[in-house]
């Protein structure tokens, strides 16, 4: 009983780390340039795909792949940004949904043409094999690791963006992007660089993640709509409302996972119904 | 161009607009398949419906499958278990999705932008979720074998006769949209589109605007489904999935959004890619995407938009 209920939790405390990186990642890039970026969920995949490519044709293992992939397709974000992105600037933020979803909907085809519906199990990596027994559970290390550094990554953004000058530059550009270029900031390039950098934190999830799920083409356009959902539901005013949402809801999923299996895929939903009825601008939001 | 001319004009696109899709439609059963022409003109519908919100209110919902697939098996479901006439289905159908818009539109309307489109497309995934576990529904494989039944004592087995069933009533939708789009509702609508603070202070009541044409939307989107499940005799969960509510986006969008004729453009073009593609599988899905980048960055008034802005220029 103890067990199966920790057990779920702590599958929730994984999960919601996941949407804790997604959100944050959601959250910086809308912050700044004005656009909710659906290829979130299929740079995720991406990640992790890279990941598993990079293992099973190149022999890369887990520790170069957590740097290698995120750096790939943050360099591929780049891309996007200059060529797409950019010149969709100052229409209605609409259009910027449209194109990211058609992205996502081109790299989603492309691997499902080339690998599948099926899935392909990552390796957990040498160092983190194994687990510690808690008494009234088993926690595997892998997992513990993820939890662990999903933690260190949000807050270390929160730091960077709070408390650093980069950050600084960056919650301006948020606020005044004209301002802040008449000051001399290259604000064109803050803005390819923080789509570069949130584009990079999905792509860290995924490789995060390849351990643990299997690694397929489907595998980021599920989490994508509850990553959505958590961003409806702490709004994406805040750094560390992100996160908490994030968490919150991973643990409320796991929750009614041991409660009422069947409706666990609906309660991300059913919370966002409710905390849109109750304060519409989200947990954490500002109502504009 | 002066207003009195644009007027003119507007009124000759759309005397034109009926023209053509009067024609088109009444010769396409035997033309092509009445199975494929009948798809076109569901999709179509939806389409049109699609676009009483995002062309003419500027409200992007990503959740309409769950209007089009719930009226799909709940239309299903009254033709094929409890054998009910072809009209009582039909209106069941849309009543179901009527219903499901108002409750979609009221939570919806609480954020607007992208929180909407965002909020849309995860309320859909609960009516999504439900429909795949209710038992009724039939899981993976949907409502199969479907009955149409008759309709004033002709057979709808016939094709060709369901096709003119469902003609007549994508005219009279059609019809509708257009009396909605013109009348003063849809003024304020289009008002409310261009500058909401405006029209605030003018002393509308925007929510509520915004939510009727939801609610009128959802349940045009209803029909469709219900049309397309009698049509096709099938309901499946493609219907209710996102990847269709994704698809309806683009049919508006390359059409045209805030055109007339646009959207069933938009759809004959998906519908008959989609058919002649469908052996080469998930090519689909990248061609999509790519038509969603393409039309984005290069012609974000549609073909219709852009051809209407072409004559525009020449006059």
């Amino acid at each position: 009983m103890i067990q199966a209920l920790s057990g779920q939790l702590l599958l929730g405390l994984i999960n919601g780390s996941f949407y804790a990186l997604l959100s944050l990642g959601l959250a910086i890039i809308f912050g700044l340039l004005d656009v909710v970026n659906f290829a979130h969920g299929a740079q995720y995949m991406l990640g992790a795909f890279l990941a598993w490519m990079g293992l099973t044709y190149l022999g890369i293992g887990y520790w170069w792949a957590l740097f290698l992939s995120p750096l790939l397709v943050g360099v591929l974000g780049l891309v996007i940004e200059r060529v797409f992105l950019r010149r969709l600037q100052g229409l209605d933020n609409l259009y910027g949904l449209l194109l990211t979803f058609g992205l996502a909907l081109v790299i989603e085809g492309l691997f499902h043409h080339a690998f599948g519906n099926s899935g392909s199990p990552y390796p957990v990596p040498e160092l983190l094999r194994g687990g510690f027994d808690l008494g009234f559970m088993y926690l595997p290390k892998y997992r513990a690791w993820v939890v662990v550094v999903s933690l260190v990554v949000s807050i270390g953004s929160w730091f960077v963006i709070e408390k650093t000058r980069v950050g600084a530059y960056l919650r301006a550009g948020t606020e005044n992007p004209k301002l802040l270029q008449a000051f001399g900031v290259n604000v064109p390039v803050m803005f390819m660089l923080t789509y570069g950098f949130g584009v990079a934190l999905a792509a860290f999830a995924g490789v995060m993640a390849a351990p643990i799920y299997q690694v397929t083409p489907m595998m980021g356009s599920s989490v994508i709509m509850v990553v959505f959902a958590v961003v409806v539901i702490g709004g994406m005013g805040s750094i560390l409302g992100s996160v908490v949402t994030g968490i919150g809801v991973g643990l409320i999923e796991g929750l009614t996972k041991f409660v009422w299996p069947e409706a666990a895929s609906v309660v991300v939903f059913v919370l966002m119904a409710v905390v849109l009825l109750v304060r519409p601008a989200g947990l954490f939001g500002r109502q504009k | 161009m002066s207003h009195g001319a644009r007027r003119v004009w507007s009124g000759q696109a759309v005397f034109l607009a009926w023209a053509t899709v009067a024609a088109c439609g009444f010769v396409a059963p035997f033309v092509v398949y009445p199975v494929f022409a009948m798809n076109v003109l569901v999709m179509a519908l939806f389409a049109s419906a699609l676009n009483l919100l995002l062309g003419y209110s500027g409200l992007l919902s990503f959740g309409h499958a769950a209007f089009l697939g719930s009226a799909a098996y709940v239309t299903g479901w009254s033709a094929k278990a409890w054998g009910m006439p072809v009209l009582v289905s039909l209106a069941a159908g849309v009543a179901v999705a009527t219903l499901l818009g108002l409750v979609f539109g009221v939570l919806a309307l609480r954020r607007t932008g992208i929180y909407f489109a965002m909020i849309t497309l995860g309320l859909a995934q609960v009516v999504y979720f439900i429909v795949v576990q209710m038992p009724w529904t039939g899981g993976e494989d949907g409502l199969q074998g479907i009955p149409r039944g008759t309709f004033l004592g002709i057979d709808l087995g016939n094709s060709i006769a369901m096709y003119y069933f469902t003609y007549a009533v994508f005219l009279a939708a059609f019809w509708l949209i257009q009396r909605t789009i013109r009348s003063p509702f849809g003024q304020v609508l289009r008002a409310i589109k261009e500058n909401e603070p405006r029209a605030i202070s003018l002393g509308y009541d925007v929510q509520r605007y915004k939510l009727l044409a939801f609610v009128i939307s959802a349940g045009l989107a209803g029909l469709a489904g219900s049309l397309k499940a009698l049509a096709m005799q099938f309901a499946t969960l493609g219907d209710v999935a996102w990847q269709r509510s994704g698809e309806v986006v683009l049919m508006t969008l390359l059409g045209g959004m805030g055109t007339v004729l646009g959207p069933s453009v938009g759809a004959l073009l998906v519908v008959t890619m989609e058919n002649y593609l469908s052996s080469i599988g998930s090519w689909v899905t990248v061609i999509t995407g790519a038509v969603f980048v393409v039309v984005v960055m290069a012609f974000r008034r549609g073909i219709v938009g852009e051809v209407q802005a072409l004559l525009g220029r020449r006059s």
